[in-house]
């Protein structure tokens, strides 16, 4: 479980996030969500230390992170995992290479352990058979696997996933979402996902929260989005004319 | 760089020394290093090396003609102007134009795909992982590089003096041999250990606090060289003050 509590963070005059407090419950997925600006990503930043916000605190189960030392802060990192907008791939690394970075890095597995570990992760993004491949090699989708499977590598007890869906089509974007609330389900991770993809909210929003000019505007699940009265939240969700058409289906 | 960059570089190098996460995988990694900057250096440097030699027999040649003065004398010039500025100097500003660029463009695309921050979020000392290995590998194959570029510049002396008829071969070995003093060597070395360090660093420095994109990378990879030839340049003259 991670609990945030009135985040502040600003950028300069420009006041990004103002006092954002939410709870996010393991085994479950949760989304952040708002338009481009909101301060998602910020928020995002912000609970992984990439940030330090200027106010408030970052629990995970109930360790305070914001105070925390340079070394306290890596014992964290190590027990989470995170797929990055652009996959951040290491490019000089083959996909093996790739996963089994981390697992090099913190473990003492023999080899033959750890190529166990990365063809598992493999198998579980269904990217059997492509350990040699550099990421050069790879479609946008295949990179977002290979990032899930790196990120999953050490068994994190945190997942954090920033906007899965950018510049995927439809199909492979439901195939990310799927196997991020699999992965979520079946190792109890404590899942976020940063997205403003629709399909997501609808598909996989165990809990979501919303976001509109850094402030909290709205917080439920995905059955109950379609049946709120927040205009902010209405505006975002029902933006394009195929939502509009479905709202009364919902 | 001003004082703020100074100051951001100085905690840059703190981070940089901290303790390794797996000293095996640093090591791993170093000695790839050791092989693009040294091993991948080697034909550049002999290159420029050997004729900077040729081309100062000819002009201290040129610049000494005169009964009063004995031909020997071409040799130890060269040797000396060799050993103790063109071979640290010159070697350290084209390293600084081959490493140094292609440290900061690779730090500084690494940056902006996210790749340092997916270090950092796997609990490594990003610093330390990226730049600790370059370092070491630039204070030590930098020196190596600098005593190959002493002989072969020297050797390009004599082939440029001899070939052109400027000094005769025992007039050049009699003057790199006659009153050779071996302090300039460790001048040298010191010179070389500290421009490896900063060919090294400076760059790391550049690419490692950028932000944008492309044109950032690019712009940051221009700004290291011009830092690390100026640094390097008042380094010299610092380093000369203090051992000569």
């Amino acid at each position: 479980m991670i609990e945030i509590k009135d985040i502040h963070k600003s950028f300069g005059s420009n006041e990004v996030l103002k006092g954002i407090s939410g709870r996010f419950e393991a085994g479950v997925t949760n989304l952040i969500i708002g338009g481009s600006g909101s301060g998602k990503t910020t928020l995002l930043k912000c609970m992984i230390g990439l940030h330090q916000p200027e106010q408030g605190s970052v629990q995970y189960d109930n360790r305070e992170f914001t105070t925390m030392n340079f070394e306290e802060k890596i014992e964290i990192r190590k027990e989470i995992g995170m797929l990055f907008q652009g996959s951040a791939l290491f490019d000089s690394m083959t996909v093996e290479e790739n996963i089994m970075f981390p697992l090099n890095m913190f473990t003492d597995q023999s080899r033959k352990e750890k190529l166990e570990r990365v063809n598992f992760c493999l198998e579980r993004v269904n990217l059997e058979g492509k350990n040699k491949l550099f990421p050069a090699e790879l479609s946008g989708g295949m990179k977002k696997r290979v990032g899930i499977a790196r990120a999953i590598a050490m068994n994190p007890k945190y997942l954090f996933v920033d906007e899965p869906n950018s510049g995927l089509d439809p199909k492979t974007s439901i195939v990310i979402d799927e196997l991020i609330k699999e992965l979520t389900e079946e190792y109890n991770t404590t899942t976020i996902v940063v997205t403003h993809d629709m399909n997501s909210v609808m598909g996989i929003g165990d809990y979501i929260l919303f976001l509109h000019e850094g402030k909290k505007f709205w917080e439920g699940s995905n059955k109950e989005i379609a049946h709120t009265d927040v205009q902010e939240l209405n505006d975002f969700v029902f933006a394009s004319r195929f939502m509009k058409a479905a709202k009364d289906k919902f | 760089m001003n004082f703020t960059n100074f100051g951001k570089y100085l905690l840059l190098l703190k981070a940089v020394f901290r303790k390794p996460e797996k000293s095996r995988i640093y090591i791993k990694v170093m000695f790839q290093q050791m092989n693009f900057i040294g091993v991948g250096s080697i034909g550049l440097i002999a290159i420029i090396s050997t004729f900077i030699g040729a081309v100062m027999t000819l002009q201290i040649a040129f610049q000494l003609v005169s009964d009063f003065v004995p031909k020997t004398i071409i040799g130890s010039v060269n040797r000396d102007s060799t050993i103790l500025e063109l071979s640290p100097t010159i070697s350290a500003i084209v390293l600084a134009g081959k490493i140094g660029s292609a440290i900061s463009s690779e730090i500084g695309t690494m940056r902006v795909s996210e790749q340092i921050d997916a270090l950092e979020i796997m609990g490594i000392n990003s610093p330390g992982y990226l730049i600790l290995p370059k370092i070491i590998a630039g204070i030590t194959m930098v020196p190596l590089l600098v005593i190959m570029s002493m002989f072969l510049s020297i050797g390009g002396g004599y082939l440029g003096g001899t070939l052109s008829g400027a000094v005769s071969p025992a007039d050049y070995v009699t003057g790199i041999t006659t009153d050779f003093n071996p302090y300039t060597i460790t001048v040298a070395l010191v010179k070389a250990f500290v421009f490896g360090f900063i060919i090294t660093s400076v760059p790391a420095y550049e690419g490692f606090y950028v932000k944008g994109g492309a044109l950032e990378v690019a712009q940051a990879s221009t700004r290291a060289v011009v830092v690390s030839c100026i640094t390097i340049l008042a380094c010299d003259y610092i380093v000369t003050q203090l051992l000569l």
